[in-house]
């Protein structure tokens, strides 16, 4: 295998790694008007459901900046062709995910309820934007982005949004909802639990939907053997975990899910592969890895680089989830620890 | 305005932002860890209260540094994507790697940190901290070699186009440039956290005493420690700035002598040089001939050659030195935009380089004076309750922000014009450079850099007012947790029974931040 296919696999394994991590957190914040109770009630479940993403969020996004960080280092074609066309969508990305963070730490910072709900709105805002900005993103950087030969977008600055974009988005936002759900029951117990489960039980046969529908688009354009058959693979999944969730098995309901997203992402990038940004105007402004990639030195270094650093990372950040592994629940000195 | 001058004052607003948090975060971080140590090896009382109340201050902070920095992590697609070609082979490499081995380790770890009070053991909990630290600092060097990179591009050839190939990965990491400007940066955080915990310590020292409260409680300890502590760490680290600062003029004097000579508005090479002192000129100028300044003999050939009497170069004859070698005007191509064939000005804004540079030694002054004053008024267990002097120390904590942004003003406008500067160290023909003219993306609209300027402009500015409005509420409260006795919560402790956790809505002051 050269290097740019071997770099396209890492930035894959980046981005599937951030939807999967953030997609959760993503899913519990945008869930926290859904499955919290009213009154004051549904504020404890709400602190319930926080305080369940609240030691790793951060974590999370920084899948992101790496991923974005592992596209500008491997391939500044594909960053600099595909950031400023999609210019607005990436800024307002942006936006949510800035407020979405100062939220999660200021909420708590004052006993005044308004303040508390104001925040805890904000972060269910900022998550579901910036979920849907990301999966426009990639949506378009998938099936495709007017742009000529340059590489620079032609039209204007909504030129670059289409249904593809607004596929992506619903294939990030619905996958996340049913996620965040799957993960709250495995985290939470008592009635939150039930709830969230309920939620999975009524909704994961649907939140697959967008996603696999995304990926079955690329496969058709693109795809190989070895795509279709991955693409059948995150189709089953969706149906095992459908019957792991009605089984009350959650760990292996969220197993299932996270396997839907494995191969249904294996199927988009496995598809798209070689070519990182397609163009609508031609084919032949397609850019390619090999047009993108930065130099052979380059890449070497950062491959030895990123196979030691990236054990050690998955290492520590597998090591903290496993210190926070107990369920939590709302009532103080009730937690059990996970099945 | 072009999109060339938006994006620009955009860029500029966003990083100016991102780096006021940063200093925070990397000083107050570092002390933090020290407090967090002395508290484990002590077990004394007020060491645990000192990390309870600036770890709080610490994490009030850093996640907007967080937030803000996502920002730069994209921008230099967004707005500046031909820049990003052009330096992809070095830059992008740097981005990625400071988010793999530091900020990964920060935000892990300080997780950790923040919820593993009573979960983990003690010594792993302390850890945890100081390896989130120490994340911050290798975050700081990845970024500030990327950054000295385009100061000072090394270990490159040039390939196609005039863009630079890397061939030496280990030239690019220890570049001097960076090496210099990384040690000058740290050690100016250390000088805004000192500045803080000597601000808001004598603050409350004074208070106390007003109010007659007692010397001997665990709160005072609390402030006078931090007054200490804050007082002699502002000292050393402007000693530091200042020996740093002086090994980043000599490297520039060679790698970039149109910044410093524009610095000290020096319009005529001279020998011996002087150091200016005060500069005024016609107002809207950019002319040396217009600039007068009040003069120190010799001093600047000092800083430049270590000797009274050596050559130092003037703005003038140095301008027509880059013209001759780089071109008098911008080539005539449409990558150029609306600059394409117009005459290329290669002194940065005299104004601008001249007074952000005064301003960042100046305010580290005011602040070294501070700590002075902080510790005088404060020996053998004195308190202060001078007005001016308490209230003066308070204000003063601003003063290591300005600095430090002064000094970034200054970096980064000096360059001018050139977002990529050349490497004089080696033949013009193997010298890769870059236009900031040319950086800027092409078919993105005025209309869009606007819209991001302004929605980023306006969040940053309502984030700005809470953040304040936070941070003050938060050292004025000082260390409540309810515990005003000298014992230490019982937190810490690895062998807790479940069930004596504290309710975290309840104890809401008790748990560290983040209290879900
Ligand atoms: C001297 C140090 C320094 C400088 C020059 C910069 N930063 Fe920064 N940055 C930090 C030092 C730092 C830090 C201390 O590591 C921060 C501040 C608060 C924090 O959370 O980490 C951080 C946070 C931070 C984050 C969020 C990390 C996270 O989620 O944990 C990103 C993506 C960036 N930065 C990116 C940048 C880029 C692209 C810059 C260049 C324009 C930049 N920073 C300038
Ligand atoms: C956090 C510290 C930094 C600060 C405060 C800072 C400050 C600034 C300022 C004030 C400008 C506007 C200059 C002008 O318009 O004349 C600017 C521009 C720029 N800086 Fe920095 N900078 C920082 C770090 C960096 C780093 C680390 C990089 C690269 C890794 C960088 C790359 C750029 C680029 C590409 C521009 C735009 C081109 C230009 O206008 O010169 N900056 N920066
Ligand atoms: C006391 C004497 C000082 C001297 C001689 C000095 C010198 C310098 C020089 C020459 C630069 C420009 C580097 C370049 O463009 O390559 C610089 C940058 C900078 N200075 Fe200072 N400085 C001093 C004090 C301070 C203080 C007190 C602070 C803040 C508390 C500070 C913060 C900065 C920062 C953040 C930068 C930009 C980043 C960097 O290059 O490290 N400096 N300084």
């Amino acid at each position: 295998m050269d290097l740019q296919t071997l770099w396209f696999a890492a930035v894959a394994v980046l981005w599937t790694g951030f939807l999967l991590l953030e997609g959760f957190d993503f899913g519990v914040a945008a869930l926290l008007p859904v499955l919290g109770r009213r009154g004051r009630q549904g504020t404890a479940d709400r602190h319930l459901m926080l305080r369940t993403i609240g030691p790793v969020w951060d974590g999370n996004e920084v899948w992101l900046i790496t991923a974005a960080g592992a596209v500008f280092a491997a391939f500044p074609g594909w960053y600099a062709t595909w950031l400023p066309a999609l210019y607005l969508p990436f800024v307002v990305v942006l936006l949510g995910l800035i407020v979405r963070a100062v939220a999660f730490e200021w909420r708590h910072q004052s006993h005044d309820p308004r303040w508390d709900a104001t925040w805890t709105r904000v972060i269910t805002g900022g998550s579901l934007v910036a979920a849907a900005g990301v999966g426009a993103a990639l949506g378009a950087t998938t099936l495709g982005l007017p742009i000529d030969g340059d590489g620079t977008r032609v039209g204007g600055a909504f030129a670059g949004l289409g249904w593809s974009s607004v596929l992506g988005a619903a294939a990030v936002v619905a996958y996340s909802l049913v996620h965040g759900a799957l993960f709250l029951a495995l985290k939470t117990d008592g009635p939150l639990r039930l709830r969230a489960r309920a939620f999975a039980l009524r909704w994961s046969p649907v939140g697959a939907l967008p996603l696999l529908a995304w990926a079955g688009l690329v496969h058709l354009r693109s795809g190989t053997l070895v795509t279709g058959v991955l693409w059948l693979v995150a189709a089953l999944a969706v149906v095992v975990t459908w019957t792991r969730v009605r089984l009350d098995r959650e760990g292996q309901a969220f197993a299932g899910w996270a396997t839907v997203l494995l191969a249904s992402a294996a199927t988009l990038f496995g598809a798209a592969y070689p070519v990182v940004v397609p163009s609508t105007v031609s084919p032949a402004f397609d850019v390619t890895i090999t047009e993108a990639s930065v130099s052979d030195y380059t890449l070497t270094v950062m491959t030895w680089v990123a196979a030691v650093g990236l054990p050690v990372v998955l290492a520590y950040q597998a090591w903290t989830y496993w210190v926070f592994r107990r369920r939590l629940t709302a009532e103080p000195g009730h937690e059990t620890v996970a099945a | 305005m072009d999109v060339l001058d938006i994006a620009r004052w955009q860029f500029g607003i966003t990083t100016v932002y991102h780096f006021l948090m940063v200093p925070l975060t990397i000083g107050l971080g570092l002390l933090v860890a020290v407090m967090h140590t002395m508290w484990v090896r002590t077990g004394r009382p007020e060491w645990l209260r000192m990390t309870r109340f600036w770890g709080k201050v610490y994490l009030v902070n850093f996640v907007l540094g967080v937030a803000t920095g996502l920002v730069q992590e994209f921008q230099f697609g967004l707005a500046w994507s031909e820049y990003s070609r052009f330096v992809g082979d070095v830059f992008g490499s740097l981005l990625a790697l400071e988010a793999l081995l530091a900020f990964f380790l920060e935000s892990t770890f300080l997780g950790l940190w923040i919820f593993g009070w009573g979960r983990i053991p003690k010594k792993l909990h302390l850890a945890a901290l100081w390896a989130a630290v120490v994340g911050s600092i290798v975050s700081a060097y990845f970024i500030i070699a990327a950054n000295s990179w385009m100061q000072h591009p090394v270990g490159v050839a040039v390939g196609a186009d005039g863009r630079p190939v890397q061939v030496d990965f280990l030239a690019v990491l220890t570049n001097n440039t960076a090496l210099a400007a990384f040690s000058h940066a740290i050690v100016a955080a250390l000088m805004v956290a000192g500045a803080l915990l000597v601000g808001v310590g004598l603050w409350h020292l004074r208070r106390r005493k007003l109010a007659a409260a007692p010397d001997t409680d665990v709160d005072h300890a609390v402030w006078r420690r931090s007054v200490r502590l804050g007082g002699f760490v502002s000292l050393a680290a402007f000693v530091l700035v200042a020996a740093t600062g002086d090994w980043q003029g000599k490297l520039m004097y060679h790698q970039q002598p149109l910044k410093m000579s524009s610095a000290e508005a020096l319009c005529e090479t001279e020998a011996p040089a002087p150091l200016s002192v005060f500069a005024w000129a016609k107002l809207g100028s950019n002319e040396c001939d217009d600039v007068h300044s009040w003069t120190v003999p010799g001093l600047l050939s000092f800083l430049a050659h270590w000797d009274f009497s050596s050559p130092v170069p003037g703005v003038e004859e140095l301008q027509e030195e880059y013209a001759a070698v780089y071109g008098e005007t911008y080539p005539d191509d449409p990558s150029f935009g609306d600059r394409a064939g117009q005459e290329i000005d290669y002194t940065p804004v005299l104004a601008a380089t001249y007074w952000s540079f005064r301003l960042m030694i100046g305010m580290g002054g005011v602040s070294a004076g501070v700590a002075a004053y902080a510790l005088w008024a404060t020996r053998r267990g004195r308190v202060p309750t001078s007005r001016i002097g308490v209230h003066g120390s308070l204000l003063a904590v601003g003063a290591p922000f300005v600095a430090n942004a002064a000094g970034w003003v200054f970096t980064e406008m000096g360059r001018q014009p050139f977002v990529v500067y050349p490497n004089p160290d080696v033949p013009v023909d193997e010298q890769v450079w870059f236009f900031t003219a040319q950086a800027v993306s092409p078919g993105i609209s005025a209309a869009e850099v606007w819209t991001s300027l302004v929605s980023l402009g306006l969040l940053y500015g309502a984030l700005a007012v809470v953040e304040l409005f936070l941070l003050t509420r938060l050292v004025r409260r000082g260390v409540t947790t309810g515990d005003a006795t000298a014992t230490p919560p019982a937190v810490g402790s690895s062998r807790r029974d479940d069930d004596q956790r504290p309710d975290d809505d309840r104890a809401d002051d008790d748990v560290l931040s983040f209290a879900y």
